[in-house]
Formats: structure tokens, C-alpha cells, sequence
């Protein structure tokens, strides 16, 4: 019986330090279902989603305060492939925040611009160049197209620009064979 | 020798109809200079050239135009002597008919080659050597583009055993290379001696179709004559696509090179016969990549070959060849491997190769895509050893993926599977479709990481700004306070009141005797030598302004 109990008592502690062990060596930090939800999301940082960039959302999305259709930008394929990660139902994309649109850039009317800096202190991703009094610019590669540039511009210099396909971004089409009506059934 | 060498086979392949001979009849003509050249930047793999010249500038056959932007990349040279007239998008020869940065050039007619010191590549280190080639604009000619200078490193672990140059040509219709082994043998081989020189491989070997004894017996006699060691014209069965790089070097070599790994890796090099002649072009005759063999075969009434400039318009060489009224479309490459031509109005570039005139009669409409029958045809004659039906499943249903589990990315786009497919079903669109999905999804991939590392930079900036201020702000506060504790000290003598008490108090008296020595100092200016009339302005000024000192003062309007 003392014997039981000891063996019982050693082994409960043997184990309990292992554990112990265990959660101090192999801590993870943060939540890694957070990092994959965030590198799903298109990271535009628009604030579409009601929450004040990609991390927050993904972070309410982790916890289950968010749903998953939130993101225009990420458009429907985000959706599904945040479904896919979750284990949750595919919605459609809710049209409070927003509908999917082509990938479009800001772009600065360089001779309207006044230099107030206001844009630059709204871009998210520091895509926009510039100084007090001095003409802005966005740098067009870096531009994730979140328009929350075009709202602070007192002027009203700023639109947004779907940016043509060029040879290097062109796709090759979905093979789509075409039905041709043919004469000859008619003729028979 | 050359009865004793073991050939090997690679998997698959089929035996289209060559259809070789009738663009061969004839030897390589001239093209006349065109009415205007329109060179694009972009012709080879890696980025886009930077233009050198503006509108309005003279330029010599030969001059570079652009300069290669960065290591992965090749330079573009004038065609020909003329005016430029304008740097602006135009039409390229891809299959998507969007335009590219290009120049456009007037041609004088004099056809002034540009002054260019000789190289002396022997004497040159080999990095002088590969830059040289890069501001000459060496690519490979077979179809790829990809710069010539970054193929010709041997790998750091593996020295060099082979050398392959790759004439075997096996697309229908193609027969460039073919003209050029029969027509400039020597200059191939003199090019193949340079890149041998280059790498020191253990055996230079020149792949050739047994399709193309010509080519074989002028290749063989050139090799003799210039004497290289180690170098052989070896002749491998007709079998398409027996021209694909790894294809080639499994049959010379025996060595299957395997996924994610490059034939370096095995110390074999493959190299096109046009581009072994483009390197002696440009080393020992110090002419830049300004011109290349050109097919114009199909439903045209002089199939033959034609040396051109690069940029002159498409439209002239079918003009050359006769197309037939019939021709409907118009493809770059092989019947295998082309693509339609969105508009004749796109030049010649590096890259191509061939170009067929199509009519119906001679390349039919695709018959309806049928399902697929499992049935294995297109697995057969993979030469990547590949399964094409998985592929065209994974790709069909946007499963990209799975399609890159399945090594997508090893197919050569060959066109075998398509060619044997029972139920027609264009393989090949779908595994180009999935690649450039696949591709678009990888730069939206590294844009938005590059945007989510700088939005956390700049978060990490503003929290920073944030500290720095409170910071600061907290340093200054703390040095008011010790001056004022420095004044008290001083004043305590004089003023051991309340005041002298708290440090802050003092703080406030000190910034408000400030503010007054301030006001005491500034005095009203021009006021001497007044008129009557504007002294009386003054005071009244000064009296309004006393009045509403007192009404601040007591809160209430005095009565008028």
C-alpha cells in the first residue's frame, strides 16, 4: 500500500517537473494562430475590417470576436482560405465593410499638392515621400491601395488609380473552350 | 570515337512531323533595313534594361541603347545607325499583346557601325569577361533568354565535366540552328572553344539531331579544322524534345538532373548553338547581340531563314516569306511551344526563333475539349516525368498548391501531353494559367509582407517618438525645477515668504517675471516727430485700450 503510494507520489512528481520543464522551455510566444491568420490577410492596414489594422483583426478573428468575412481586400479568396484555416463556415463577404475591388494605387496630383503632410501621416505603410511644404509623392511599389490617404488631403489631390496589367504582371487566361454553333445539324 | 559513345534516353517524347525541309531549301537571306526599329528593353529573363538615350539622339549600329539593370539582366544595342525618335511602350511580341518600354529608331541608311576597342578576352579575368557579355547582350538564343554571362560560372563545388552545345533543334518547322551549323560553322565552334575556355570542362559535346546530316557533317568538319581538344559533334536520335536542356544532357551524359537542383550541380553546362555564336560574335568580333537566325515557315510561299536586326517588325518577314492570303494567325515559336501573335506590329526580339503563318488547312481548330479519360497517355510521353493528369486536375480546380506538390514547375511546357491527349484537352494552358496564378500569388505574397514589415516599423517609430517626447519633456521639466530651486536658494535671503516654500510656486513667479520684463521691453516704434492729429489718434487708442484693461479687470461694463 506504501509502496503504492510512494511510487504514485514519485511519479506524480517526476512528471509534474517534466511539464514544468516543458512550458518553461518550449514557451511559445504569442499566439502562432494569429501570425497564420495575419499572413492570410492582405495586410492593405485599411481599417475596412472595423479594427485598426491587419494584426487587431486577426487577432479578434483568433479569439472569435471577428468573423471572417470582414476583409474587401482580401477579397473572396481570403474568405476561403480563412474558412480553410478555421474550420468555419465560407461567408460570402459582408457588404457593411466594403466590396471587392480591382488592386488600385494612390496617386498624388503633384501640381495641386500643397505639402500639408497630411497624407503622409494617414499611409500605413510609409508609401508616401515627402516634408512640410514640400511636394509628396507615393512610391507606387509600396502603395497597398488602402485609401486612407485620400480622406486627410484638405486639397483633394489624391485618387486612387487601378494600375494597367503590364507584361511582367500579365496572366494567362483560364483555358475556356468556346461552343461554336455549327450549320450542319440545321442543313440535316 | 564516336561509334563508342553511349547515348542515353530520357522518358516520354513524341515524333511529330519534322516539316524541317522546306524552310531549308534555301540559304539564310538579309532583311532590309526597316523603315523603323523598335527595340524593347525587356528581352531577356531578370530586369528590365535602363534606357541610355533620348529622343532625338544619333545613334551607331551596335551602341548600347540600355543598360542592363543589375547583374540579371542583358544590355540592348541599336540595330542599325539612325535617329532615335522616341522612348515609349510598344507592342512586344508576348502573348498577352501588351506593350513594353521600347525604342523606337529611324534607320539613316548608312548602317554605321559604332567604334569599339577590341576586347582582348584572353588576357581579361573571367568576371571581365562575363560583364562584357552582358553589356553585349548575350542570351540564350534557344528560347529561354536568360542571360548568358550568369550560365557561364562553373559551380563553386563541382568542376566542370561537359560542356554541352545543344544544336538538336527538335521542334517542327524550327530550323534556325540548323541553317546557322550548316551556314557558320566555324563561328559556333570558335564560340563553343570560348565558353569551353571559360569553364575548362572535360569534354565539350555538340548535340545534333540525326535529322540534320548537313548541319553534322559542317559542324564535324569545322571542329576538325579549328582543332579543339576535347571537343565532339556527337548525333542523337530525332525525338522530340530532345532540344530541352536536361533532356539533351540526359541523352549526351547519362545525368538526370533532379528537382530544385541545376546541372551545375552535376558539372554539366548547356549552352544553344546560336548563343556559341553570339559569344564569338561579341569577343572577337566586338559586335553586340543585334541580330538573330530567324524561321519564317508554315503557310507562306518561300519558307526559308533570315538573318535579322533585332526590332524589325513582324510584319516584314512574313511579307519576305509570302504569306498565303489564307493565313489567319500568326505564331511565335514552334507549333509545339509558340504562342499566337497578338499583332504583327511587334518587332523581332532575342527570343524568337520561328514564326509560322497558320491557315486552317495546315493547323486545324482545336476540336472540343473533351473529359479527361484517365487513361495515362500524357504520364507516357512526359520527357520531366511528370503527371500531367494530376497537374491538369490540381490546375483545372485552382488547387495550386497541390500542383506545386506535384512539380509543377519542372514542366518545359513541351506540348507532348496536349499532343496525345485523346480528349484534346490544351494541358499545357492550364499548367501556364496555374504557373502565372501561382506567380501573381508570390508577388502579392512579398508585397504584403514588405507592407506588413514596414507598418510594424512604423508603429515601432511612433511608440518610439512617443517615449521621446515624454522623455523630453520630463528633462525639461526637471531643469526648471532646478534652476528654480538654484533662484530659491539664491532669493531665499531676501524672500523667505511663502513663496520660497514650494519650488513650483517660485517656478510660476519666475516665468511670469519673465513674461513681464518681456512686455516692459517692447516699445511701441516710429512714434517720434508725430503730427497733432496722430497724437490724438494714439491717446484715443490708448484710452480704449485702458478701458478694456478695467473691464477685465472688474468683470463689468462701467457705464458711458
Amino acid at each position: 500500500m506504501l509502496t503504492a503510494l510512494i511510487v504514485m507520489a514519485v511519479l506524480g512528481l517526476v512528471l509534474g517537473a517534466a511539464l514544468g520543464f516543458a512550458s518553461v522551455k518550449f514557451k511559445v510566444e504569442g499566439d502562432p494562430l494569429v501570425e497564420k491568420i495575419d499572413a492570410i490577410l492582405p495586410q492593405t492596414q485599411c481599417g475596412q475590417c472595423g479594427f485598426p489594422g491587419c494584426k487587431p483583426y486577426a487577432t479578434a478573428i483568433a479569439k472569435g470576436e471577428a468573423e471572417i468575412n470582414q476583409c474587401p481586400p482580401g477579397g473572396d479568396e481570403g474568405i476561403r482560405k480563412l474558412a480553410d484555416l478555421l474550420g468555419r463556415e465560407y461567408k460570402p463577404l459582408n457588404s457593411e465593410h466594403g466590396s471587392e475591388k480591382p488592386k488600385a494605387v494612390a496617386l498624388i496630383d503633384e501640381n495641386v499638392c500643397i505639402g500639408c503632410t497630411l497624407c503622409l501621416q494617414a499611409c500605413p505603410v510609409d508609401a508616401i515621400i515627402g516634408a512640410a511644404k514640400q511636394m509628396h509623392t507615393v512610391v507606387v511599389p509600396l502603395c497597398t491601395g488602402c485609401e486612407l490617404c485620400v480622406a486627410p488631403c484638405p486639397v483633394d489631390c489624391i485618387s486612387m488609380e487601378v494600375l494597367p496589367e503590364n507584361v511582367e504582371t500579365w496572366k494567362w487566361k483560364y483555358p475556356v473552350f468556346r461552343l461554336q454553333p455549327t450549320t450542319e445539324r440545321k442543313a440535316a | 570515337m564516336n561509334a563508342l559513345r553511349k547515348l542515353f534516353g530520357f522518358h516520354g517524347g513524341v515524333k511529330p512531323a519534322p516539316n524541317k525541309d522546306l524552310s531549308t531549301r534555301e540559304p539564310i537571306a538579309q532583311i532590309a533595313l526597316p523603315e523603323r526599329f523598335v527595340v524593347p528593353l525587356h528581352q531577356s529573363v531578370g530586369g528590365t534594361p535602363r534606357p541610355l538615350v533620348a529622343p532625338g539622339a544619333q545613334v551607331q549600329k551596335g551602341q548600347r541603347i540600355g543598360a542592363a539593370d543589375g547583374n540579371v539582366s542583358a544590355a540592348v544595342h541599336a540595330p542599325t545607325s539612325g535617329t532615335v525618335l522616341a522612348v515609349e511602350p510598344r507592342i512586344m511580341a508576348h502573348p498577352s499583346g501588351l506593350a513594353g518600354p521600347a525604342v523606337v529608331i529611324a534607320p539613316d541608311g548608312l548602317d554605321t557601325a559604332c567604334e569599339r576597342d577590341p576586347f582582348l578576352w584572353r588576357s581579361a579575368k573571367p568576371d571581365e569577361v562575363r560583364d562584357f557579355l552582358r553589356d553585349a547582350g548575350v542570351v540564350g538564343l534557344g528560347g529561354a533568354v536568360f542571360p548568358s554571362h550568369l550560365k557561364l560560372r562553373a559551380g563553386r563545388e563541382h568542376p566542370m565535366q561537359t560542356l554541352v552545345i545543344n544544336g538538336a533543334e527538335c521542334e517542327p518547322f524550327i530550323t534556325c540552328d540548323d541553317m546557322l551549323m550548316r551556314e557558320r560553322a566555324t563561328g559556333i565552334v570558335r564560340g563553343a572553344a570560348i565558353m569551353g575556355e571559360l569553364m575548362q570542362p572535360r569534354e565539350v559535346l555538340i548535340g545534333i539531331e540525326d535529322n540534320k546530316p548537313q548541319a553534322v557533317a559542317a559542324m564535324r568538319a569545322a571542329v576538325q579544322a579549328a582543332g579543339v581538344r576535347g571537343m565532339e559533334v556527337v548525333v542523337v536520335p530525332t525525338r522530340y524534345p530532345a532540344g530541352g536542356a536536361k533532356q539533351l544532357i540526359r541523352v549526351l551524359t547519362g545525368i538526370e538532373v533532379p528537382h530544385g537542383t541545376r546541372s551545375t550541380d552535376f558539372g554539366v553546362q548547356c549552352f544553344n548553338t546560336g548563343t556559341a555564336y553570339a559569344i564569338w560574335q561579341a569577343l572577337e568580333q566586338g559586335m553586340p547581340l543585334i541580330s538573330r537566325i530567324v524561321t519564317v515557315a508554315g503557310n507562306v510561299a518561300r519558307p526559308r531563314n533570315f538573318e535579322v536586326r533585332i526590332g524589325t517588325p513582324l510584319a516584314q518577314l512574313f511579307e519576305a516569306a509570302q504569306a498565303l492570303p489564307d493565313t489567319e494567325r500568326y505564331i511565335m515559336g514552334g507549333p509545339m511551344m509558340g504562342f499566337r501573335l497578338p499583332d504583327l506590329a511587334a518587332p523581332v526580339q532575342k527570343a524568337t526563333n520561328c514564326l509560322l503563318a497558320g491557315s486552317p488547312a495546315l493547323f486545324p481548330p482545336p476540336p472540343p475539349e473533351m473529359p479527361c479519360i484517365r487513361c495515362g497517355d500524357c504520364a507516357k510521353v512526359c520527357p520531366a516525368d511528370l503527371q500531367p493528369f494530376e497537374l491538369y486536375w490540381f490546375a483545372r480546380a485552382h488547387n495550386y498548391g497541390k500542383a506545386q506538390e506535384y512539380s509543377l514547375f519542372d514542366c518545359i511546357e513541351c506540348g507532348c501531353c496536349s499532343y496525345v491527349c485523346p480528349s484534346r484537352i490544351p494541358l499545357v494552358d492550364y499548367y501556364r494559367y496555374a504557373k502565372s496564378e501561382i506567380w501573381a500569388r508570390e508577388r502579392d505574397k512579398a508585397s504584403a509582407d514588405g507592407a506588413r514589415t514596414r507598418y510594424e516599423a512604423r508603429l515601432a517609430r511612433a511608440e518610439r517618438d512617443k517615449l521621446e517626447k515624454a522623455a523630453k519633456l520630463a528633462a525639461k521639466t526637471a531643469a526648471g525645477r532646478q534652476k528654480a530651486e538654484q533662484a530659491m536658494a539664491g532669493g531665499a535671503a531676501a524672500a523667505p515668504g511663502e513663496a520660497a516654500a514650494d519650488p513650483k510656486k517660485a517656478l510660476i513667479e519666475a516665468a511670469m517675471e519673465r513674461a513681464r520684463a518681456q512686455r516692459e521691453a517692447a516699445q511701441p516704434k516710429n512714434v517720434e516727430g508725430l503730427s497733432a492729429a496722430q497724437q490724438a489718434e494714439i491717446s484715443k487708442a490708448e484710452a480704449r485700450r485702458e478701458l478694456a484693461r478695467q473691464m477685465a479687470d472688474n468683470k463689468e461694463v462701467p457705464p458711458e
